[in-house]
């Protein structure tokens, strides 16, 4: 059977006098790419803290690999809305941003080496960026800056990527770059949750759907069973039966 | 032209000049690139209350400013937390408890104006051989922990959410970075004078950035520019009679325009 990569159940997590979650469920696979669509403030962003352990959850429980966060954090990756709110000021190069991401298999006081510059040029290469290595981050343009910071998530060789928003403000060529190298990287066997504004993109490059409606529910299906129409009208609250 | 070498106490001063202007730079790139420029200001007004109370109980007031500025950061840690979005009010608060606390305490001081002025604009010529050893031990153990911490330092100043996220102590490197800054600015406050060390941790960092094309080429720039500004500093105000610490501040201000110009022109 294929390996377990995140397990979610029963979650639930309020913000004071706003429920956001309640008793959310689902479970991914290896290889799985599960895109999570709903209106702004439907906790698209705060499922994905959750599971980062940026945020503690009320109820419920997540497993990771077959434990808890603390035991596997090398083994995932992320990926943030930064290109918007990113210091174009900032004195950094796109290789020293990358590497910033290997204090896992490096620990305290070690130096980088010549092999750690070597895992970061690997990781720009998989994103396109092996000629922007020496430039500055904040001279890049906003699509540019999101793929280094693909880059950097990768650079740790995670085996479970999220991703919230990573398009937003984006150049719609530059989106259609970033999907093609996410799609790329899940049929590499990286398993996938991401958040997108732009469902249509989501839709295209996902094969599982956790879809927050209107209506304070979700549902958990598989892509290939709704169309784009239907995925509208479950957005405005009609519900289908679950799957997976 | 005398030589300008040929009396202890400018060698003193050199030694002194030249570590401080090793170890500011070190401190100062990250705290302006966390935008905590003014927290060395707040801890350098802290700073003069703890020379006042060192020179009223009759400790190196060196030891003073130490113990004074460490109070000061933390104290501005913990106040911050309570401000929320306006946090920034915690380093004015903490600045002006400095500079209450100095005013207080010089009025016991016997020739208290005289002492705690030469700490407030600075008098590396008068520097003691134990405040020189005082120098060397500190600025050691600042260029040293800033080495060892060099890539956990920059991946939180860059994002502290991702470091967190790959497993760096985020906390724990904060505390260190603090305590630094404290460090810091008591050494330097025989240099250049509490009311201007800021101006050796924001000036030749400002400078450097406008130069550089990498995070570690800032820094590196960063220690080039101070030492710059400290031994040109120390030279000119020997031979033209002038204040060390104002003449100091001035030329890196001078430089820094003058970068500033340059990269606009470009």
């Amino acid at each position: 059977m294929n390996e377990e990569i995140i397990r979610v159940e029963n979650l639930t997590f309020e913000y004071p006098d706003t429920a956001v979650l309640k008793n959310v469920n689902f479970t991914l696979y290896k290889g799985d790419f599960l895109g999570i669509i709903g209106a702004n403030g439907a906790g698209k962003s705060t499922l994905i803290k959750l599971i980062l352990g940026l945020l503690p959850y009320d109820a419920g429980r997540i497993t990771l690999f077959g434990t808890e966060l603390s035991r596997v954090r090398s083994r995932i990756g992320y990926v943030s809305q930064k290109a918007n709110s990113f210091n174009s000021d900032f004195p950094a190069t796109v290789l020293e941003v990358v590497r910033a991401n290997l204090f896992s298999s490096k620990g305290l006081f070690r130096r980088y080496t010549k092999e750690d510059n070597a895992r970061a040029e690997h990781a720009l290469a998989l994103v396109g960026m092996t000629e922007y290595k020496d430039k500055l981050i904040g001279s890049l343009s906003g699509g540019q800056q999101q793929r280094v910071f693909i880059a950097r998530a990768l650079v740790s060789e995670p085996e479970l990527l999220l991703m919230d928003e990573p398009t937003v403000g984006i150049d719609a060529a530059s989106v259609r770059e970033i999907m093609s190298i996410i799609k790329k990287l899940n049929s590499g066997g990286i398993t996938m949750i991401m958040t997108n504004h732009d469902t249509p993109a989501l839709l295209d490059a996902a094969d599982k759907l956790l879809i927050f409606c209107e209506h304070g529910y979700e549902e958990f299906v598989n892509r290939s069973d709704l169309s784009l129409e239907r995925v509208s009208s479950i957005l405005a609250g009609k519900r289908v039966h679950k799957h997976g | 032209m005398d030589n300008i070498f040929a009396y202890s106490f400018m060698l003193k001063a050199f030694a002194a000049a030249v570590l401080i202007a090793a170890a500011a730079p070190c401190i100062g790139l990250p705290i302006v690139l966390k935008r905590f420029s003014a927290i060395g200001d707040a801890a350098s007004h802290s700073a003069l209350g703890g020379i006042a109370f060192g020179l009223l109980i009759g400790i190196n007031p060196i030891i003073g400013a130490v113990l004074f500025s460490v109070a000061a950061v933390f104290g501005i840690e913990g106040l911050r937390k309570r401000f929320g979005s306006y946090s920034e009010i915690a380093t004015v608060i903490v600045m002006s408890a400095g500079i209450g606390l100095t005013a207080v305490l010089s009025g016991f001081i016997k020739n208290g104006s005289a002492n705690i002025s030469s700490f407030m604009f600075g008098s590396i010529v008068a520097i003691s051989d134990f405040e020189l050893i005082l120098t060397v031990i500190l600025c050691a153990v600042i260029i040293g922990v800033t080495l060892l911490l060099y890539k956990e330092i920059f991946a939180i100043t860059f994002d502290e959410e991702a470091a967190g996220l790959c497993g760096i102590p985020v906390k724990a490197v904060n505390f260190v970075l603090m305590l630094l800054t404290a460090l810091t600015v008591s050494v330097a406050s025989r240099i250049v004078g509490a009311l201007m060390i800021s101006s050796l941790l924001v000036i030749p960092t400002a400078a450097a950035m406008l130069v550089s094309g990498s995070y570690r080429g800032t820094l590196a720039r960063s220690i080039v520019f101070a030492e710059l500004f400290t031994i040109s500093g120390l030279f000119i105000s020997y031979y033209f009679d002038l204040r060390p610490g104002g003449t100091i501040v001035l030329i890196g201000t001078a430089v820094l325009a003058a970068a500033a110009l340059l990269k606009k022109r470009k």
